[in-house]
């Protein structure tokens, strides 16, 4: 039974290991509050756990995972929405706050500037999506997942995906045209 | 022919989502390389457990302070007005019995000084035999 067991949780710890920093980051960018972020991948490794022997296969496992954090995301919104005086103790930073991570690279201060203030332009247009959209623009420009692969892990179709990529994308180019 | 539309509209889509424009590819670049180094460092961060652990202990041990005082204070609260009463009642039954007495005490002394009015007034009437025939004398000189 144990010798059985092993080498299954050794595949699963490899891959806690290997997809958490992916989970986290999706989750970050989504609800822009760094603990209910860790909270929420906690508990999407936990719900993996309890399942991973009901993983077949038939996606990659970081498609799975990133369906488990999509659906706890919302299923958290959807407690929120119902609990709304927890509304008030959100811990999400602002859209400034979170402009200011950019990577220490080779750019003057001027271009390191611009590039704080298109991120903070494309922060307000992800802030304005609805929650699909956002979840679609984020798995595809930030984890940089393909069509096939948002659809799986959303459920939607792949054209319903490449929609909302569309029109989120319609709202970058909107918003960046103005800063110009 | 719609669904031939529905494949041309898709294709588009498909193809406008490939080639992105330089400067919203950029934006978007950016923007992904924001959130990756935003992520990383939160990830590395140092974690405030212990801090939290001990915040928590100490709102618990203040909650537990407060429950407690707050029991204590509705339960001694209670043996205190339970004991005022106690007490406010045994000095009105010390009063009303100090007032049954003082009343019967006023009564005795009511009946007693009656009672030896009675006596002077009996004893003066009274005259000894010896002394008749003085006291007849007395009447007749002083009806003269």
């Amino acid at each position: 039974m144990t010798s059985t067991n092993e080498p299954a949780a050794d595949d699963f710890a490899r891959m806690v290991e290997s997809h958490r920093p992916q989970i986290f980051r999706f989750l970050l960018a989504s609800t822009r509050d760094i603990d209910l972020a860790e909270t929420l991948t906690q508990d999407c490794f936990l719900k993996a756990h309890r399942n991973w022997s009901g993983f077949r296969g038939d996606s990659t496992a970081m498609t799975w995972l990133m369906r488990i954090a999509i659906n706890l995301q919302r299923d958290h919104w959807r407690n929120r929405r119902l609990q709304f005086w927890r509304q008030a103790t959100t811990n999400s930073v602002d859209l400034d706050e979170a402009s200011d991570w950019l990577p220490s690279g080779e750019r003057t201060a001027e271009q390191h500037l611009l590039a704080k203030e298109r991120v903070r332009h494309v922060w307000r247009v992800v802030e304005k999506l609805s929650g699909r959209q956002k979840t679609v623009f984020l798995l595809r420009f930030v984890e940089e997942m393909d069509l096939g692969e948002i659809a799986i892990a959303t459920g939607l179709s792949e054209g319903t995906v490449k929609a909302h990529l569309s029109r989120a994308l319609g709202r970058v180019r909107a918003e960046l045209g103005e800063m110009q | 022919m719609s669904e031939f539309n529905k494949l041309e509209r898709n294709a588009a889509k498909t193809a406008a989502l490939n080639e992105l424009d330089p400067a919203v590819q950029q934006a978007i670049g950016d923007f992904k390389a924001s959130v990756h180094a935003w992520s990383d460092n939160a990830m590395t961060r140092p974690r405030t457990v212990v801090h939290t652990a001990v915040r928590h202990g100490w709102r618990f041990a203040a909650a537990w302070a407060m429950s407690a005082s707050l029991l204590l204070a509705g339960v001694s609260g209670g043996f205190y007005v339970h004991h005022r009463n106690e007490v406010q009642k045994e000095i009105a039954l010390e009063q009303q019995k100090q007032e049954q007495q003082r009343q019967l005490a006023q009564r005795r002394a009511l009946q007693e000084e009656r009672l030896l009015a009675n006596v002077d007034s009996d004893l003066s009437r009274e005259v000894p035999e010896a002394m008749e025939p003085l006291a007849q004398l007395m009447n007749e000189s002083n009806s003269q």
